[in-house]
């Protein structure tokens, strides 16, 4: 019976690939497509179709930002947080990303039979402790056990609800011609950290993950530059280059970036040549784009630079009406070229 | 960073694109052998910064690129085999085979890993004595020191359950084959300062004797390419062949001493089919005799492997510098990387996947 409801009208087959691969959660085009061709036609409706990273819910004439983000990361404990700091401040920046100042959180865990109860407890703890610095309680939760083997350790999933700021109004189709891209700070951090100890790549500066809440950077910022903010989004899986090839897509609009403008850290950058990865698709855990109308975009950068998240800021590129759906950048040695989505996770090369 | 924003420095690559329009006074087709490097081209856009009259041609410098269907199919058997660990660097997990690739197998169940490194390939072999782990060797000279260290290690330490799938390919036999050819466009060399780094460049030395030819061991980075392109049209101009070596950095003529031993301990020269060319003789590696107990393709009978490549496909034309990309009717509408026909648009480092990532002709 439940295949009988579960009837989906489109008439393109999924793709070829008769199983999930872990590609079609990578945050490129084989994800892009589960959302477009699977879940979009499947649950229908306006609100989902703003494809932001939550959604906003009229209450009674105040606007609610609803967000879910699941978190599945190994190792569990990693240097800069762990899952559960982890999925709090994902939850949160979802909301932050919508324009909005976080209420309530729920906690659902899938817990691996065997999981050491010491490890539960820290990550409690560490949820606990991220959401009370944000200052949002963590108000209902779910617990789950599966057989040893069937689980990771624990998976964990923070959904949450925001309340957007008045007269503030964000999503991706907004993003407009002549618009500055900012971004919040160096980026690629998380990728490469998490990386780093998962395949026991050491490098002579450890590699801490940028894990971090969003929500106090996006005060200041919008207390300057308010309405004149068009879009916001947290580059995590992905990175850069699929976000910015979402938001493209949404608002029908090119993107143009400059290469020198985008910050990396040396030891990211190092790591990236090692692997050869590109930064600009590896995933970012405390760090915003913001597309922000010209005439607002100096007071928006002073802004970010203003709070210790933010420090190493930069406008990185330019929204333009030409080659809509289209990311370019300038190289460093002048050359264009498209920045396009990738079609599965970036594995490292042969040499 | 230091060591790469030098060699990528907007202000030097363009006063080498000053020195090369200055020097060329008539058309010229050079080939850069390696996928890196043509990587490094498209991606900055130094093809666009040269005169009109000079015309790149891509090489065939990409492992993925050139292992023939019937490896890749092989390899998938073996991986499909209960109780066999499968690890491989992480390019080779995507490529089709006939009817499926690695990373869907994984998916079916299949125990495929990627490794950074072959050793730790040897390390899971180690780990898991009830299990045949195999390690997917596939590439030219510049991965095969490791890979013979990888084997060599695992005889010495008695690890039994650990063999090499070996599928590498030499560099100056494939050069060889195209500058024979009746159809050769290419008047010089781009050679690949990695191989170089292991190999040195004294055997390239009678290869542009031969065919008078000049050949320039080159770098991977921007600069490295503009320089070692305006080596190369500098000798075309004045009329000189021989083997010039930008990249000396990195690259001496007699190579690195100790990892061309170990692979003469290991491996031994045979003739390999490459992917889109054919059987070149006397072009690839194999294990020596003393090695064969780590030899997956004696350890794993899977039979007889009949295969066929797409005819739309035009990848053998492109790996010789015949075609571009963009010459292909099947370029960006069949063949995407994401359903790729041939292999140049499988592997980041494939011609096609450079021109189709980066914008080109689309």
């Amino acid at each position: 019976m439940s295949d009988e409801r579960f009837d989906l009208s489109c008439p393109v087959p999924l793709s070829n690939y008769p199983h999930v691969l872990l590609a079609h959660g990578g945050g490129g085009r084989l994800t892009q497509r589960l959302i477009d061709q699977l879940f979009v036609p499947a649950f229908d409706n306006a609100l989902l179709s703003e494809l932001h990273d939550g959604a906003v819910l009229n209450v009674g004439g105040k606007r609610l930002a609803f967000s879910t983000d699941s978190f599945v990361v190994k190792p569990l404990f990693f240097p800069g947080g762990d899952i559960g700091s982890l999925a709090v401040h994902g939850t949160v920046n979802d909301l932050a990303m919508c324009g909005a100042r976080p209420l309530a959180l729920s906690a659902g865990l899938i817990l691996e039979e065997g999981l050491p109860m010491e490890d539960l407890r820290r990550i409690v703890g560490s949820m606990r402790d991220a959401a009370s610095k944000v200052g949002v309680p963590i108000v209902t939760g779910d617990t789950k056990v599966v057989d040893r083997g069937k689980g990771d350790g624990v998976f964990v999933n923070v959904t949450g609800v925001g309340l957007v700021r008045d007269g503030i109004e964000i999503a991706p189709r907004r993003a407009r011609p002549g618009d500055a891209v900012l971004v919040s700070g160096e980026i690629a951090v998380h990728g490469i950290a998490i990386m780093s100890v998962r395949e026991g790549l050491r490098f002579d500066t450890e590699l801490v993950s940028d894990s971090a809440p969003l929500d106090g950077l996006v005060d200041g910022l919008l207390a300057v530059a308010g309405e004149n903010v068009h879009v916001l989004r947290d580059p995590t899986r992905g990175g850069v280059a699929s976000t910015l090839n979402e938001i493209a897509g949404q608002a029908n609009v090119g993107i143009r970036l400059e290469e020198s403008r985008i910050p990396v850290s040396e030891a990211v950058r190092g790591a990236c040549e090692i692997l050869g990865l590109d930064p600009l698709y590896v995933a970012n855990e405390g760090k915003c784009l913001v597309i922000v109308a010209p005439e607002a975009a100096d007071a928006a950068l002073a802004a970010l630079r203003s709070h210790p998240l933010g420090a190493s800021a930069a406008r990185i590129g330019e929204v333009v009406p030409d080659h809509p759906g289209k990311v370019v950048m300038k190289s460093r040695i002048g050359g264009l070229r498209v920045v396009d989505l990738l079609t599965g996770e970036q594995l490292p090369r042969i040499c | 960073m230091r060591f790469v924003d030098e060699y990528r420095s907007e202000e030097s690559v363009r006063k080498f694109a000053r020195a090369i329009r200055g020097l060329v006074t008539r058309p010229w087709t050079l080939m850069e052998i390696c996928g890196g490097q043509t990587h490094t081209l498209i991606r900055f856009g130094i093809d666009e910064m040269l005169p009109p009259s000079v015309t790149m041609v891509h090489g065939p410098g990409c492992p993925v690129c050139v292992t023939p269907l019937e490896m890749l199919d092989r390899a998938l058997a073996i991986a499909a085999r209960p109780g066999v660990i499968f690890t491989s660097f992480g390019d080779m997990l995507r490529v089709p085979g006939s009817k499926t690739d690695l990373l869907s197998l994984k998916a079916s169940g299949a125990d495929v890993r990627m490794v950074y490194s072959p050793l730790d390939a040897v390390e899971i072999a180690k780990r898991n004595a009830g299990k045949e782990v195999v390690f997917f060797a596939v590439g030219f000279e510049t991965t095969a020191p490791a890979n013979a260290t990888a084997v060599w290690q695992a005889k010495k330490l008695g690890i039994r359950n650990f063999s090499l799938l070996v599928s590498h390919v030499l560099v100056p036999p494939a050069m060889e084959v195209i500058l024979g050819s009746p159809t050769n466009r290419v008047q010089g060399f781009l050679a690949a300062g990695h191989v170089c780094t292991v190999m040195g460049y004294r055997e390239y030395e009678p290869i542009a004797a031969k065919y008078r030819i000049p050949v320039v061991v080159t770098g991977f980075e921007p600069l490295d390419l503009m320089q070692g392109i305006q080596m190369t049209l500098k000798a075309l101009e004045e009329g000189r062949f021989g083997v010039e070596n930008q990249y000396a950095r990195s690259v001496t003529r007699d190579g690195n001493v100790k990892a061309r031993a170990i692979l003469r301990e290991v491996f031994e020269v045979c003739d390999r089919p490459w992917r889109g060319i054919g059987v070149i003789p006397q072009s690839g590696w194999r294990l020596r005799d003393e090695y064969a107990g780590h030899d997956a393709v004696l350890k794993f009978d899977v039979g007889t492997i009949t295969t066929e490549e797409p005819s739309v496909c035009i990848a053998g034309q492109v790996l010789q510098g015949l075609k571009k990309p963009g010459d292909c009717a099947a370029f960006g509408k069949e063949c995407t990387p994401e359903r790729p026909l041939g292999a140049p648009m499988v592997s980041s480092e494939g011609a096609c996947a450079a021109y189709y990532n980066y914008g080109r002709g689309i």
